[in-house]
């Protein structure tokens, strides 16, 4: 039956927020990204060229924000699957990361669902994280979804 | 990557260029080091066969990077992406190459372009499938 494993408390648990978490963006930090994602656009590495298209200094690659902590949900949101594996995501950009940005993230509970498949019962866990700098302007949002399972050895 | 890309280039159904990437082993720990996902799961084989995975597997955000690729290639430095959405539909293994693909499906009134992403393996399987919306500036 769907729904089974899923606990009251963790569908009560929709909608609740995380507290903010300031987060400062290191320039050796967008490098070390764009090096370990095999991105040599120069835009991540060459202030002078990124000054030279008006940003402000170094560009953060699109998916960077994925290596912006947020401070955890309360510890009782969580599924009771110890196994994870990631679903997907969703990014809005509304104004670029740079370099030397304050970015203020906080990451709410959307939604919990469970689906049976090849994995048996999986415990859905979407959340939406926020991003906003130093000029309290809202530079992206992240749509995550988590899929739970029970670990099975092979 | 450094040419700028204009709407009046973009026709709907026309191709977005492809890139191949070369995931490794080493990628999977530099993209740990990088991003904070520490999931044993993409380096610990026996953990990953623990959880019942084949082996250590790609970060799905490290996929969701490759396509962001794609798109920042494409549109060039005066473009700009709106929207990415990315859903793993397949667990992806250091070694095997993956080529990032995708088409214009619709240019809408207002100039933004809906465009289908994805990520295939030689064999025609796509392991991640997606969606972006971009923008680009105008010759006029």
């Amino acid at each position: 039956m769907p729904g089974k494993n899923i606990s009251e408390d963790l569908i009560n648990a929709i909608g609740t927020e995380s507290s903010p978490l300031e987060n400062d963006i290191e320039k050796g930090a967008i490098r070390r990204f764009a090096e370990a994602i095999e991105d040599s656009n120069p835009i991540y590495t060459d202030e002078n060229y990124a000054k030279k298209l008006n940003y402000r200094n170094i560009v953060a690659p699109p998916t960077f924000l994925r290596s912006v902590n947020s401070n955890p949900l309360p510890e009782n949101i969580k599924s009771p699957y110890s196994a994870i594996v990631d679903g997907g995501s969703l990014w809005e950009y509304f104004e670029p990361v740079c370099a030397g940005d304050i970015i203020t993230t906080k990451t709410k509970l959307q939604d919990v669902f469970d689906r049976d498949g090849r994995l048996g019962n999986m415990i859905f866990i979407v959340r939406i994280t926020s991003y906003t700098n130093q000029k309290s302007e809202l530079v992206a949002t992240q749509t995550t979804t988590s899929i739970t399972y029970e670990p099975k050895e092979n | 990557m450094n040419q700028n890309l204009y709407l009046e280039d973009i026709s709907a159904d026309m191709e977005i260029p492809t890139i191949k990437k070369d995931p490794t082993t080493q990628q999977l720990v530099k993209y740990a080091g990088a991003s904070g996902d520490f999931y044993q799961i993409h380096y610990d084989m026996d953990y990953a066969k623990n959880n019942g995975l084949p082996g250590v597997i790609l970060h799905g955000a490290l996929k969701n990077a490759f396509l962001a690729q794609l798109l920042t290639d494409w549109i060039g430095p005066l473009g700009k992406l709106n929207k990415l959405e990315v859903q793993y539909k397949g667990m992806d293994l250091p070694g095997v190459p993956l080529y990032a693909k995708g088409n214009v499906n619709e240019i809408s009134s207002d100039g933004t372009i809906n465009c289908e992403i994805w990520l295939e393996k030689e064999d025609g399987v796509k392991t991640t499938v997606g969606k972006a919306v971009i923008t680009l500036p105008s010759k006029n």
